[in-house]
């Protein structure tokens, strides 16, 4: 690992000031993913700035919904009562991700900012344009079973391995972000993400220095239909092969409004818009899920190892929506 | 040797043999001088499960022991200096700002209970408490422990008297090498108490429901263990030492063995 400066901060303005100085500089905060990066050599920043003692933990009503400090812990997150009762989705999702060791040290800032699993980015003796821009993609030609159907370009096909974006994503969240001039911005949490196009190098739209201060998520009528599924090689701590996140406000019988988002399957949250659209103002039966998942999945690329995932993810979005609709929450 | 008390003749060459593969098997186990002979006693005398619980008292006394290291590194780049406390003890070391949690146990506090098994936060054998709760040593950073009570292996017995998790687990046989077994008591102590605070896990059935302490399901118990890999596979004990500790009810680990066969004939 390379030698670092180790830098503690108690205010956040501090913390921004000092990772915005130094080019090469990096926030950490639970480090569950960037201590193992450095470790594989990766990541190389000259200097840690330490957050995680900054007091942007709470997590509180809001006028909007709910606002969740991007210091708090994912299990203290998973577990807040407002969360389970208002949103269980996302409980579920964050319960699903990783083991009770992890999700104790890990942030809800550092989850949605964590880098892919691709194990292509993870062997530094391959090209990887994500790590090493310009130098190629192995996963395009190389096995990859676990890697994008949707949103890929010829520079990157590697998947987002955050379940908790993927509600996230669904619930409409945004992004709260402190940057280097002391101003705040909001990014909608679509546009936290990036695709890849020909910058796989960057996963999200956070520049140099900025630091998440909380997540949002808006008031909603999804808890009592909502469902978070996962689907991985292990029925635990495992990274999902295809995920859903699927979420429905029911009227009369009616679906009045649906909201589906996929992991696993994208280079970001995956929101099935296409499916959404689809259930709109229709009976939430197996027979409009199942057509609402073709509607979504048609538009899947598979590359020569993941066209299972095409399949795999009709039938997830399907059972997903079946056990919202069912109230298993 | 039945019994405690050797019967072979005294000078005889099969004499002499056994006990030059005695000393073999002793200096592998590590042990010496007046314990080979509480070893061979224990062996004969009081079996396996009395042997353990001496072992691991001789460790945690040796652990203590050597609680003022006399390891010091040969250089240190960006050096910090971090205070916390370890099982109850305040330490104070200046250590390189690279140094995770778990070397500097192993390494600068010769705790060395804690293991490094992938040292990628994927086994769980490094899994120790930070104030209470568990967490992967080899993925957390010494420099951010300051003022943090960090609790070990070492730290849940008081000499001889065992954790009650650390007896289910030599009850039930809830290891075979013992690898993973300091981090796998560490999440399983851990764990008791999430339950008791009604935390949930992915299995939990309804999460809207409050829920002031979680009753465990053994399906309860393998999702929340799904952090500690065990090689040798004696999953189904470690749930079983875990349940008897939760439940509080105490199972005969013999009545679990699958011994009724089909159609058996003697």
């Amino acid at each position: 690992m390379r030698a670092f400066k180790f830098t503690p901060s108690s205010e956040p303005e501090a913390a921004v000031k000092a990772v915005k100085a130094n080019s090469e500089a990096k926030f950490i905060a639970g480090g569950t993913n960037l201590i193992d990066l450095m470790k594989e050599g990766i990541e190389g920043p000259s200097e840690l700035v330490d957050i995680s003692r900054l007091n942007l933990t709470q997590i509180r009503s809001t006028s909007t919904g709910i606002s969740i400090g991007s210091l708090a812990k994912n299990s203290d997150t998973a577990n807040h009562p407002l969360v389970r009762r208002d949103f269980p989705m996302l409980t579920q999702a964050i319960l699903s991700g990783a083991t009770a060791q992890i999700r104790n040290m890990a942030t809800n800032g550092g989850n949605i900012a964590q880098r892919t699993r691709c194990p292509y980015f993870y062997e530094v003796s391959v090209n990887c344009n994500k790590r090493r821009p310009g130098s190629g993609c192995s996963s395009l030609e190389g096995y990859n079973r676990n890697h994008s159907i949707f949103g890929f370009s010829d520079k990157c096909a590697a998947v987002n391995p955050s379940d908790m974006s993927v509600a996230l994503a669904a619930l409409d969240a945004s992004v709260n972000v402190l940057g280097a001039d002391g101003k705040t911005r909001v990014i909608k949490f679509n546009d936290f993400h990036r695709l890849p196009g020909d910058t796989p190098q960057r996963d999200n739209n956070l520049e140099h220095g900025e630091l998440i201060t909380s997540i949002e998520i808006p008031k909603s009528n999804f808890a009592p239909h909502s469902y978070y599924l996962k689907v991985g090689d292990r029925a635990s701590h495992s990274f999902a092969l295809v995920s859903v996140a699927a979420a429905l406000e029911l009227d009369g019988g009616k679906i009045k409004q649906a909201r589906i988002a996929m992991g696993g399957v994208a280079p970001k949250p995956w929101r099935a818009y296409a499916a959404e659209k689809f259930l709109a103002g229709k009976t939430p039966s197996e027979e409009n899920f199942s057509a609402a998942a073709d509607s979504e999945m048609k538009a899947a690329i598979p590359l020569e190892h993941n066209g299972f995932k095409i399949e795999l993810g009709k039938r997830a979005i399907v059972l997903a929506l079946k056990r919202a609709a069912a109230g298993n929450a | 040797m039945t019994n405690g008390i050797d019967d072979r003749e005294p000078g005889t060459e099969a004499e002499l043999q056994l006990q030059a593969d005695e000393e073999i098997l002793l200096d592998e186990l590590g042990i010496f001088g007046e314990s080979r002979r509480k070893f061979l006693g224990k062996v004969a005398a009081a079996g396996l499960g009395a042997l353990v619980l001496e072992i691991v008292a001789e460790q945690k006394a040796l652990a203590f022991d050597a609680a003022e290291p006399s390891l010091s590194p040969l250089t240190v780049e960006n050096p910090v200096t971090v205070s916390f406390s370890v099982n109850g003890m305040k330490k104070s070391i200046e250590l390189d700002s690279r140094m995770t949690l778990l070397d500097a146990l192993r390494e600068r506090l010769a705790l060395t209970g804690s293991k490094k098994g992938c040292d990628h936060g994927q086994c769980g054998a490094c899994t120790v408490m930070i104030d209470g709760r568990r967490v992967l040593a080899c993925l957390t950073l010494t420099a951010q422990c300051e003022g943090r009570e960090i609790t070990t292996i070492e730290g849940l017995s008081h000499g001889a008297d065992l954790h009650p998790m650390q007896t289910a687990f030599i009850k039930h046989d809830g290891f075979q090498c013992g690898f993973c077994t300091p981090g796998q008591i560490c999440s399983a102590v851990a764990l008791m108490q999430e339950a008791k605070n009604g935390e949930l896990s992915y299995v939990t059935a309804d999460v809207r429901q409050k829920t002031a302490t979680i009753k465990l399901s053994d399906d309860e118990i393998r999702e929340r263990m799904s952090g500690n890999l065990c090689r040798c596979g004696a999953y189904p004990n470690i749930v079983a030492a875990i349940r008897e500790v939760h439940t509080g009810k105490a199972t005969d680990p013999m009545a679990e063995l699958p011994l009724e066969v089909e159609n058996a004939s003697v």
